[in-house]
């Protein structure tokens, strides 16, 4: 017993979110793949700095510039045209190799749109010095695409993700907290909802307006939120009844209150359960929509764009293998951390 | 310790099988994934004997009824279990091939559970489930199963029992279940019956009737019953020998008058005086009143076949008519069996349900703008310690909550130490549970759990506290501390008691009033000494009855 003077007494036991996080870490393979995962979207994140095809400092004749920022024309590094610079050439490489002049280059010399113009082989050119992954059919840096590709991959992921994450808990909650006439309601919105031809809409959508990640992010959470809600619905209309409920509402707490810190940590299950799946369908599904030419607009690095390519090239097996290969380690690693992420979060699973 | 020979073996119906047991067990171990929960135990059952194994949950009594016929998966069995139906002809139970096993069981022995619901398949009439033995162990053609299923429907005292085999499970009782079950069992004539608490879930005024039912198969069968059971009561109207199991060790074991006229064993001895005793504070002259109610009325609405349930639904009243009166610092027990409404009531008392009538709590009725003030004066205790406490949420959450509500201006110091003095109350400390506040529910026993439950109905400082069913889901020993935890708590703080329960021995400890509930309706009502010495209705006298 403490006496009323003293602070709060210092705990001996490690706070609950503290103890989540102990949980996480016990579970090898998926705190190696957080690490792994993380360490991937930080290099993607910062990919200007990976792979680029403009210097990112340039020190000429006693000048520092610095061309990631600032278009420089050619005539800067002794060039004949006012055109912006192509570091890539041969002459200007030249230049900037003179004494007292340097650059610095990212580790990769290709941005996802470089062309590589002094390719030893027709394109798609296999794996060589130049090209550590080979090139695309119009001689893009494979390696290139294959980071930016993931970027745009994974952060759609997240966006799409997290949408139709909170569309479906909050959908799912009202539903099965209030249940009577407002679940049969939605109940049969959901039913008029989902018969909607999702894909057809996608192609007229795609048609109509100038294709846009925004517009399919759009569209893809309309449709995306419709399973989760149904778990979460199913997991509100169990735990409401349950006596701890009964508890709180004998104890005043408000519906808001109940839901928040009664129902909802108690219905989390599916959502953590679906979470990693949610996340690698939904890198599935901006593959596939590429694939089919639905998605991104042209020009924009994607998975799914190489994986088409890959399939017309198909004896250029650097194009289909490395993004093959992309997206398993992708999907791999989510769900691994997936399942550290659903002990982690169950309290009651044995603290050793 | 004491074996027991044949020499005074009671009422065994052949004598000179007596000689040899039946079951002979030694040095039964079992384990699951490393842990040890069955620490090699010695028993023996003799043909046509009945042998009680009591303990309270997790004693290992269940697990060992299930290691002998096999059904422990993923465990590890050790020791020997010797089997002879046959005098001179043996088994060995524990390591008998899958198919010999699967030839035994069902045939020398069979097993009746706990929950005859879930025990039955839900898609079978009862006539076909009992027929299905028949044919597999019998080999009997269809049309002769069924007839001699029939029969063993109608052995087992279900009226009507042609029609009643075509019925499936849901549409039979609880007890009418139970003797689906028993008939199931007995089917092949098994030399021993294995009755995993084939009572605990059914209402007291049918567990008798239950009972009987299984000791009068067995004395016109002669067949041997090893009866697993929590309840000492049931042990000794029934059984002729028993055994006390505790943490997976078999403490005590003898003939049953032997061991309650004279317990060695300190948990034999607590076993035996678990039930609650009476001890409650005086009631005052005049006490203002806590709860009263008149004529209420609760109906849930229930949708009607076909399309008239379009565009009404019916309803089913649970409770009517109700009229009740609690005054301050008294204790008002409410009794009945599932279904008679009295949980219900109890739900309807706290506000949390729609009701006709009236009902007032310290004078003011429920459906004002002052109902949250309200709700400060009234708390519940549920009966699963298991549900009642949010999963997610730690000990100092769980037990802080009523504060958030009713004391917003708290710091979180003061809230944290009025968490402390509500813990300390009802027996937890931090000395005895290190880290106590940041604990989750999971970590606690079930006694351990309905103090936190308590604790956090007094943090607010009712005036009446709802008890549903406050120790059924508990051990006797552990329900007897929490009967004991109540009358402490009503002693120091004149609290007020609705107390919801089926058990009459628990109303007898605990109440000063009493209202017998049957099918919504209130039968009886009146002080405990009177209610129970002269009662007036016939079915308060079966539910009297029922727990002598």
């Amino acid at each position: 017993m403490s006496n009323s003077i003293d602070p709060i007494p210092p705990l001996r036991y490690p706070s609950p979110s503290r103890r989540a996080w102990l949980r996480f870490k016990r579970n090898r393979l998926g705190y190696v793949s957080l690490l792994l995962f993380c360490g991937l979207l930080v290099v993607s994140l910062f990919a200007e700095l990976v792979s680029n095809d403009r210097p990112l400092v340039v020190v000429y004749q006693g000048q520092t510039y610095f061309p990631m920022w600032k278009d420089y024309p050619e005539t800067t590094f002794g060039g004949d045209f006012t055109t912006p610079t192509d570091y890539l050439d041969p002459f200007i490489r030249q230049r900037l190799q003179q004494t007292g002049n340097w650059a610095l280059f990212a580790p990769n010399h290709y941005g996802p749109k470089t062309l590589n113009y002094f390719a030893a082989e027709p394109n798609p050119s296999g794996p060589s010095r130049a090209n550590w992954l080979g090139t695309d059919d119009r001689g893009r840096d494979l390696l290139a695409q294959l980071i930016y590709g993931f970027r745009v991959s994974v952060l759609f992921a997240l966006a799409l993700t997290v949408s139709g994450v909170v569309l479906g808990v909050i959908t799912g909650a009202i539903q099965g907290f209030f249940g009577g006439k407002t679940d049969l309601a939605f109940q049969r919105f959901i039913e008029v909802w989902s018969a909607m031809p999702e894909l057809y809409l996608l192609i007229i959508f795609s048609a109509v307006f100038a294709p846009s990640i925004a517009l399919l992010l759009v569209l893809l959470s309309l449709f995306g939120w419709m399973g989760l809600s149904d778990y979460v619905r199913a997991e509100f209309l169990r735990n409401r009844q349950l006596d701890y409920v009964r508890a709180a509402r004998a104890l005043g707490v408000s519906d808001w209150k109940i839901i928040v810190r009664h129902v909802l940590p108690n219905s989390m299950t599916p959502v953590v359960t679906f979470l990693p799946f949610r996340m690698s369908g939904a890198i599935l599904a901006l593959t596939s929509l590429d694939f089919l030419g639905l998605g991104v607009p042209p020009g924009t690095p994607s998975l799914g764009e190489l994986l088409s390519q890959g399939k017309n090239n198909i004896d250029a097996w650097w194009i289909s293998l490395s993004t093959f290969a992309v997206l398993v380690i992708t999907l791999l690693l989510l769900t691994l951390m997936g399942d550290a992420l659903r002990d982690a979060l169950d309290p009651r699973k044995a603290e050793q | 310790m004491t074996r027991i020979g044949p020499d005074v073996m009671p009422s065994a119906p052949q004598p000179v099988s007596a000689l040899t047991p039946l079951l002979h067990v030694q040095g039964l171990r079992v384990s699951f994934g490393g842990r040890e929960v069955v620490h090699g135990i010695d028993f023996e059952i003799f043909p046509g004997e009945k042998l009680a194994l009591v303990g309270e949950s997790g004693s290992g009594k269940t697990v060992t009824a299930l290691s002998l016929l096999g059904l422990t998966q993923g465990a590890l069995v050790k020791g020997i279990a010797r089997f002879g139906p046959v005098p001179g002809a043996s088994v060995e139970l524990l390591t008998l091939p899958a198919q010999k096993m699967q030839a035994i069981r069902g045939q020398d022995i069979s097993m009746i559970f706990q929950e005859p619901m879930t025990a039955l398949n839900p898609l079978f009439t009862i006539g076909e489930q009992i027929a299905e033995v028949l044919q597999l162990k019998i080999g009997l053609a269809p049309v002769e199963s069924a007839q001699r299923a029939i029969k063993l429907i109608a052995d087992t005292g279900i009226e009507e029992p042609g029609r009643r085999a075509g019925a499936y499970p849901h549409q039979l009782s609880g007890g009418q279940r139970q003797r689906a079950m028993i008939a199931m069992a007995l089917a092949c004539h098994p030399q021993l019956l294995l009755a995993d608490e084939p009572t605990t879930a059914l209402d007291v005024t049918v567990r008798k009737q239950i009972l009987d039912l299984l000791t009068q198969q067995q004395k016109s069968r002669g067949m041997a019953v090893l009866l697993i059971t929590h309840d000492l009561n049931l042990v000794r109207s029934f059984a002729d020998r028993v055994a006390v199991m505790e943490n997976g060790y078999i403490v005590e074991q003898g003939r049953v008058a032997d061991i309650f006229a004279a317990p060695q064993h300190p948990y034999t001895r607590r076993l035996i005086d678990s039930r609650p005793v009476r001890d409650v504070v005086e009631p005052v002259a005049n006490a203002p009143v806590a709860l009263s109610a008149r004529g209420v009325r609760v109906a849930y609405p229930v949708p009607r076949p076909g399309i008239r349930g379009w565009l009404k639904s019916g309803e089913f009243v649970a409770v009517s008519g109700a009229d009740l009166d609690l005054a301050c610092g008294q204790t008002l027990g409410v009794v009945g069996e599932s279904g008679s409404g009295k949980s219900t009531l109890a739900l309807a008392a706290l506000g949390l349900l729609k009701f006709d009538g009236t009902l007032a709590v310290l004078g003011q009725s429920w459906g004002t703008a002052r109902d949250r003030v309200l709700r400060k004066s009234v708390q519940v205790v549920f009966q699963d310690p298991f549900a009642s406490l949010s999963p997610r949420m730690t000990v100092e959450a769980i037990v802080g909550e009523g504060l958030l509500v009713h004391e917003p201006a708290l710091s979180a110091v003061a809230r944290r130490d009025r968490v402390w003095t509500a813990l300390s109350e009802v027996g937890l400390d931090e000395t005895q549970f290190p880290g106590l506040l940041q604990r989750y529910p999971h970590q606690f026993s079930g006694g351990q759990r309905q103090r936190i439950a308590i604790a956090r109905a007094l943090i607010v400082q009712p005036r009446l506290l709802v008890l549903d069913e406050p120790t059924s889901a508990l051990d006797v020993t552990m329900g007897k501390q929490i009967l004991q935890l109540l009358q402490r708590l009503q002693r120091e703080r004149g609290l007020a008691y609705l107390l919801i329960t089926h058990d009459v021995a628990v109303i007898r400890a605990m109440a000063h009033q009493v209202l017998v509930m049957r099918g919504g309706k209130i039968v009886e009502s009146g002080p405990v000494a009177q209610v129970f010495e002269h009662p007036q209705q016939e079915y308060t006298r079966i539910l009297l009855a029922a727990v002598e």
